[in-house]
């Protein structure tokens, strides 16, 4: 499944949060985005989720983008379960919207959390699990709703160093293949985790620290 | 230690309350004219044992629920819809808000002529205290509701009703319990107002009733009966509301 984003501009004249940017993700490619904080990257993430109005095009394969679809998952940075669902009935949450029998969804969703590590913690609510274990969770779910394209907004952005680098292994392992548009302010994440790096601003960038640095500078 | 205390204070008021009445005190308040607790106490044995109390107990349950559950059905359902639909918001908020300020009770002269029973009036009476809070405390926690909820929800696919069902209704319900609790408070101030000016049966019309023939004893056990009603249901509310919140952080519960 392949991601077009056509001459993207959110919001209006001087105060556009975006303007006219592009970019196209590739079947099965991981792209990040960098940049820092407040550079829109958030804004291009919910542009293509459909949450919320844009001038330009997004399309996926092909499909114009009219709002927000199970075909585009968000992963957001923290706080995106539900608090009053347990770890295997917000995996489990996808599946209910589309309607998959009870019984069956819950089998797969508990596969899911198996997959992520955390086979044993289903009944547990979001607050009695920690942060790293949270955003497993979140990426359950997103596992579960099997969406043509992942779109991750600072997914792991409030984890502590050693967590992050377990959970950016994780992504690695379980989004290979999938078609993966993912947003960062951390250079070195985004060496490590993208196909390829956009910059924001100043578009596709090599894949290097020093040059991604001096992008996010210029 | 301090359940020591605490039961040697409630104590302590009833032993003054005894002497007090007993010895016929009279320094400014008159203690004369009040039973005594052993005269109370006797009172509501008597009572307990009797068909009349339960019959009025009834009749009070009876209006408050009846008042209160619909009260509870239409703020929650209005109070999403006015908070979700700005057109709905701008089409029922300002008849809403005029009548808002007006205490319930003072309603009572509308009641009686609106309804051809008075136990329907009753009814309406303890709906309208309820309604307000409910619909106000349903209405402020939809908006306050944080949006990444309803997003994720949305981007999971999930089409207006199932956001409404599966984040709305629940994610407001801490809120909404807020006001249930606030409700039923100022639903059983209203129904027993209500019995005492119009009604045929209840705690309250018993208690004024008792009053009017100067049975003193009476009127103490009819107060001492609200109190434990009004303790009783509230208590209720609590205790459901803790049950399907469960999930609120703990420092939020307290």
């Amino acid at each position: 499944m392949s991601l077009s984003v056509r001459s993207l501009t959110v919001g209006y004249g001087r105060s556009a949060v975006l303007s006219d940017f592009s970019l196209s993700v590739a079947d099965g490619e991981f792209v990040v985005v960098a940049g820092p904080s407040g550079c829109g990257k958030s804004t291009l993430l919910r542009a293509v989720a459909g949450l919320i109005p844009f001038s330009g095009a997004i399309s996926v394969d092909g499909v114009a983008v009219r709002g927000p679809s199970r075909d585009r998952a968000l992963v957001f940075q923290e706080d995106g379960l539900l608090p009053w669902r347990t770890a295997l009935r917000n995996v489990e949450l996808p599946l209910a919207l589309q309607g998959v029998p009870r019984s069956l969804r819950r089998a797969r969703a508990a596969e899911w959390l198996e997959r992520v590590g955390l086979a044993g913690f289903e009944d547990h609510l979001p607050r009695e699990l920690s942060g790293g274990m949270r955003q497993r969770v979140q990426l359950a779910r997103t596992l579960a709703q099997q969406p043509s394209v992942v779109l991750m907004d600072e997914p792991f952005g409030a984890l502590d160093a050693q967590t992050r680098s377990s959970m950016q292994e994780l992504v690695t392992e379980v989004l290979s293949g999938t078609t993966t548009l993912f947003v960062t302010h951390d250079v070195d994440e985004a060496v490590l985790l993208g196909d390829r790096v956009v910059v924001l601003g100043a578009g596709e960038v090599e894949r290097r620290r020093d040059a991604i640095l001096a992008a996010v500078k210029a | 230690m301090r359940w020591a205390l605490r039961i040697g204070s409630l104590a302590a008021v009833l032993v003054l309350w005894q002497v007090l009445t007993a010895s016929d005190a009279r320094a400014w308040l008159r203690f004369d004219q009040l039973p005594t607790v052993v005269e109370v106490a006797e009172r509501f044995v008597t009572q307990i044992g009797g068909v009349e109390y339960y019959h009025d107990l009834g009749n009070s349950l009876a209006r408050i629920m009846t008042g209160f559950l619909l009260a509870a059905v239409l703020g929650i359902a209005l109070g999403v819809l006015i908070a979700r639909a700005t057109w709905l918001g701008d089409l029922l908020g300002p008849p809403l808000e005029v009548v808002r300020p007006i205490p319930a009770i003072a309603l009572v002269p509308i009641a009686i002529l609106l309804f051809p029973t008075d136990e329907q009036g009753i009814v309406f009476i303890t709906f309208i205290a309820a309604f307000f809070p409910i619909l106000v405390s349903t209405r402020h926690a939809v908006r306050a509701l944080p949006t990444i909820w309803e997003d994720a929800v949305r981007t999971m696919g999930g089409s207006r009703v199932q956001v409404l069902v599966r984040v709305v209704l629940p994610g407001t319900l801490p809120g909404v319990f807020g006001g249930l609790s606030v409700g039923m408070g100022v639903a059983w101030i209203c129904v027993i107002s209500a019995e005492m000016i119009s009604g045929q049966f209840g705690v309250g019309y018993r208690t004024w009733q008792a009053y009017t023939v100067v049975d003193y004893p009476g009127v103490i056990v009819g107060m001492i009966t609200i109190g434990l009603l009004g303790y009783l249901t509230s208590a209720a509310v609590e205790l459901l509301g803790r049950r399907v919140t469960r999930w609120l952080p703990r420092e939020a519960l307290r």
